[in-house]
């Protein structure tokens, strides 16, 4: 029989023509119940996201204001001074500049490309006025000096392309320096690194605690009887249906020094009274905070794995002669794991974004990726190195998506 | 080499999960080695906690098992050496067939080599040679159902529990496999202890069964005597069909009794009562009762037949007889000629012996 011979249906139509109509309704059908959430989707995430994308990258500001002057530029080679029309044409664009009062910004813009720059441009905005035709290259060089170092047209040139991945490299520490090299910032200023290393320190230990401490609890809640492990059930999400806010901040009530735990730990005499130890606005509290917030989420894949979990494996296998230990370890554990992996994926993907217990717990060394990119959207108001920044973070989760998934494989991950 | 008689003993028995209510009572049973054991009963009578008991997952309440002569009360289950065949078969979905059946092996650290044979070995027995690679999931139901008999027997454990193995497969694959169950118990001569409710299936399978209700063993006998000699009116209902007759001891002599019904009279084998005025249930199974017999039968009476439901091989009559409507007769699909009609009158007569006067219900 060849597979090449069409099968017919009954009326002669194709059968997978005959199909295709049969099943276009419901697929249409289909679709338009979708619709809603796909359009939900496209204009809550998908155009943010690219909007931040290409925030991230744009500076076409310095390119929209000096449009002659990179017309011009194309044909310098950058090695020695500019030829004579590069100063013409940067004097025509500068005075438009000037007169339209957005000289300032360009000036801003520039000395971050170069120190200094933003005085000579001052100096000339002054003195241009009384420029004569033709010649610009002589009489812009006699208004400073600078003029004539080839560093400051190159400084311009950097700034010529409408798109930029400066912002990227600003978020890792580094630039590119003046002869276009990527290098990184002085050791003195790289906070971002530090900032990164700790969120990625903070989510993995958090997923840890959050791990042994919800194994526990999740086995118990899947093997006790109903009555027990309903009770046990609300415990687990008590502090879910509590706001956010609400639990963070009686964190800091606990917490402080002069709090309940500080006040328990003088009281048994672990600690002295006038040696109270700092556990708040620091690392410890956002340990302490992010754990207690974020456990709900892995109590549950685990649960709802373990619950699928016939009893009788575990019998079976001691019934075998394995010691319960034993038992635990190569039956137990193993069908565990898809309930780990959601669990412990959730837990990092939440714990490596997260804003709020950080800022309010967290102190100077407990601060995280998330709060620089809020403080960049809120105080600096630097949205593009924010977008960037939040991007970065972005593919950060994906890129752990990604190797979880070699690992242990998308299929095998239950979120109950 | 000489048997024990009771290789498995339990010797009085109690168990209760909530202190209130005894499941199991004051139970008292000897298993012989090699011997096939069936503990039958209905769901809720105690059988599956025993077996429970036995592989160390209950403890008694109170009482003692002995295995081997040694009280196993205080060793945990996995230092008992007792296979296990699970009623959802319990395979390790995340091992192959060949890892599930060397897991025991494994534990006991037997060498790799000894473990390639005996799981080849065992596999083979179930005749499922060539499966080791295979994954629990990809296996029909009756090939996980052998895989799960096969890691119980592959340790060579003393005694080996079979908790309603064959509940959840289809009828055909039942029977074939109590066949082969059977077989395998018969040829390597290991102990076991099988829970089940189906009779068909004790039936076709034990050395000896015992019968459970109410937390207690009712009969434990072979199955031809179960069948043919149930000493209490729960065992003769519980086991094959049966006809019954609640009525009063009116004389009683030499091995036979005679019964007063609301009508009439029968004659029947006293076995449960003792003396005259006393209750009683008289047991007849259908197939010991005769359509126009011809030897002369100690109980002869006219009955009404008020349905008849063929059945291929036989056909069921119901008749009306003494008062009781629900009278079944089995009559063999014979050439015979009998007159089998929707509301005749026919004569039916059963010798006394075969009417058991049992316990009243």
């Amino acid at each position: 029989m060849s597979s090449e011979q069409k099968i017919l249906s009954t009326d002669g139509i194709p059968l997978e023509e005959s199909l295709k109509q049969a099943e276009k309704k419901n697929k249409i059908k289909a679709f338009l119940l979708v619709t809603p959430l796909l359009l939900f989707l496209i204009i809550t995430y998908i155009i943010p996201i690219a909007d931040m994308f290409s925030r991230s990258i744009d500076d076409k500001m310095v390119t929209n204001m000096l449009p002659k002057t990179y017309k011009a530029m194309e044909q310098w080679d950058g090695k020695e001074l500019p030829p004579e029309e590069v100063f013409k044409a940067f004097y025509l664009d500068y005075k438009i500049l000037v007169e339209n009062k957005t000289a300032g910004k360009l000036q801003t813009q520039l000395n971050y490309e170069k120190n200094g720059f933003k005085s000579v441009l001052k100096k000339l905005a002054r003195k241009q006025k009384k420029f004569e035709e033709g010649n610009y290259k002589e009489q812009i060089m006699k208004v400073h000096k600078r003029w004539g170092n080839v560093d400051y047209w190159r400084a311009i040139k950097r700034r010529a392309p409408a798109y930029t991945y400066s912002k990227y490299l600003k978020g890792v520490d580094m630039y590119s320096n003046e002869d276009g090299k990527i290098v990184q910032v002085a050791e003195d200023r790289r906070i971002h690194r530090i900032l990164w290393s700790r969120t990625l320190e903070v989510a993995f230990f958090v997923t840890l605690f959050c791990f042994l401490m919800a194994y526990p609890i999740a086995h118990l809640l899947a093997t006790l009887p109903m009555k027990y492990s309903n009770l046990l059930m609300i415990c687990v999400l008590l502090p879910f249906w509590t706001s956010l806010l609400v639990r963070t901040a009686s964190w800091m009530i606990l917490l402080q020094q002069q709090g309940l735990v500080n006040d328990f730990f003088v009281w048994i005499g672990l600690v002295t009274d006038d040696n109270r130890p700092e556990m708040m606005y620091n690392k410890t509290g956002t340990y302490v905070a992010m754990t207690q917030i974020l456990l709900p989420f892995m109590v549950l894949p685990l649960y709802s794995v373990m619950k699928t979990i016939s009893p009788s494996l575990m019998r079976a296998g001691k019934s075998l002669g394995a010691t319960p230990g034993v038992a635990f370890f190569k039956i137990y554990f193993p069908l565990t794991i898809p309930g780990i992996g959601a669990g412990c994926l959730l837990v990092f993907i939440l714990a490596i974004g997260y804003y709020i217990t950080p800022a309010l717990v967290g102190g100077a060394s407990g601060t995280l990726i998330s709060n620089q990119i809020a403080y960049h959207m809120k105080s600096t108001l630097d949205w593009s190195f924010a977008s960037a920044m939040g991007l970065m973070l972005l593919t950060g989760v994906l890129v752990i998506y990604w190797i979880y998934n070699k690992l242990v494989g998308v299929d095998n991950i239950k979120l109950g | 080499m000489s048997k024990k008689e009771d290789f498995v003993k339990f010797d009085k028995v109690d168990k209760s999960y909530d202190g209130k209510v005894l499941v199991v009572k004051d139970l008292n049973l000897d298993i012989e080695e090699g011997e096939f054991v069936t503990m039958l009963g209905p769901s809720g009578s105690g059988k599956t906690t025993c077996l429970m008991m036995l592989a160390g997952f209950e403890t008694p309440t109170n009482g003692e098992i002995y295995l081997d002569k040694n009280p196993i009360s205080n060793i945990p289950p996995h230092k008992r050496g007792i296979g296990m065949v699970f009623q959802n078969y319990a395979l390790f979905p995340h091992m192959t067939v060949f890892e599930n059946l060397a897991f025991p092996l494994r534990v006991r650290k037997i060498s790799k080599d000894d473990i390639d044979k005996k799981v080849e070995k065992a596999l083979s027995m179930v005749s499922l040679s060539g499966f080791g690679n295979r994954m629990p999931g990809q296996l029909s139901g009756g090939q996980q159902q052998r895989v799960a008999v096969a890691r119980a027997l592959v340790f060579d454990p003393a005694v080996v529990l079979m908790d309603e193995p064959l509940g959840a497969l289809d009828k055909n694959l039942r029977e074939s496999m109590q066949y082969e169950i059977k077989h395998i118990h018969e040829s390597i001569g290991v102990t076991v202890v099988y829970v089940t409710h189906d009779q068909g299936e004790a039936l076709t399978m034990s050395n000896r069964i015992a019968v459970f209700n109410d937390g207690k063993v009712q009969q434990l006998s072979s199955p031809d005597k179960l069948y043919e000699e149930p000493v209490n009116s729960f065992v003769a209902e519980f086991i094959g069909e049966n006809n019954t007759f609640a009525g009063e001891i009116s004389d009683i002599s030499n091995g036979s009794c005679k019964v007063k019904l609301d009508k009439g009279e029968i004659i029947a084998n006293p076995i449960s009562v003792k003396s005259i005025g006393e209750k009683t249930t008289v047991s007849i199974r259908p197939e010991r009762a005769l359509i126009n017999p011809k030897e002369k039968m100690d109980n002869n009476q006219k009955g009404k037949i008020e349905e008849v439901i063929y059945h291929g091989d036989h056909t069921r009559v119901r008749l009306n007889l003494l008062g009781n409507s629900e009278f079944i007769l089995k009559v063999p699909n014979s050439s015979q000629n009998l007159d089998i009609k929707l509301g005749n009158e026919i004569n039916i007569g059963w010798n006394s012996h075969d009417a058991r006067a049992l316990d009243p219900k």
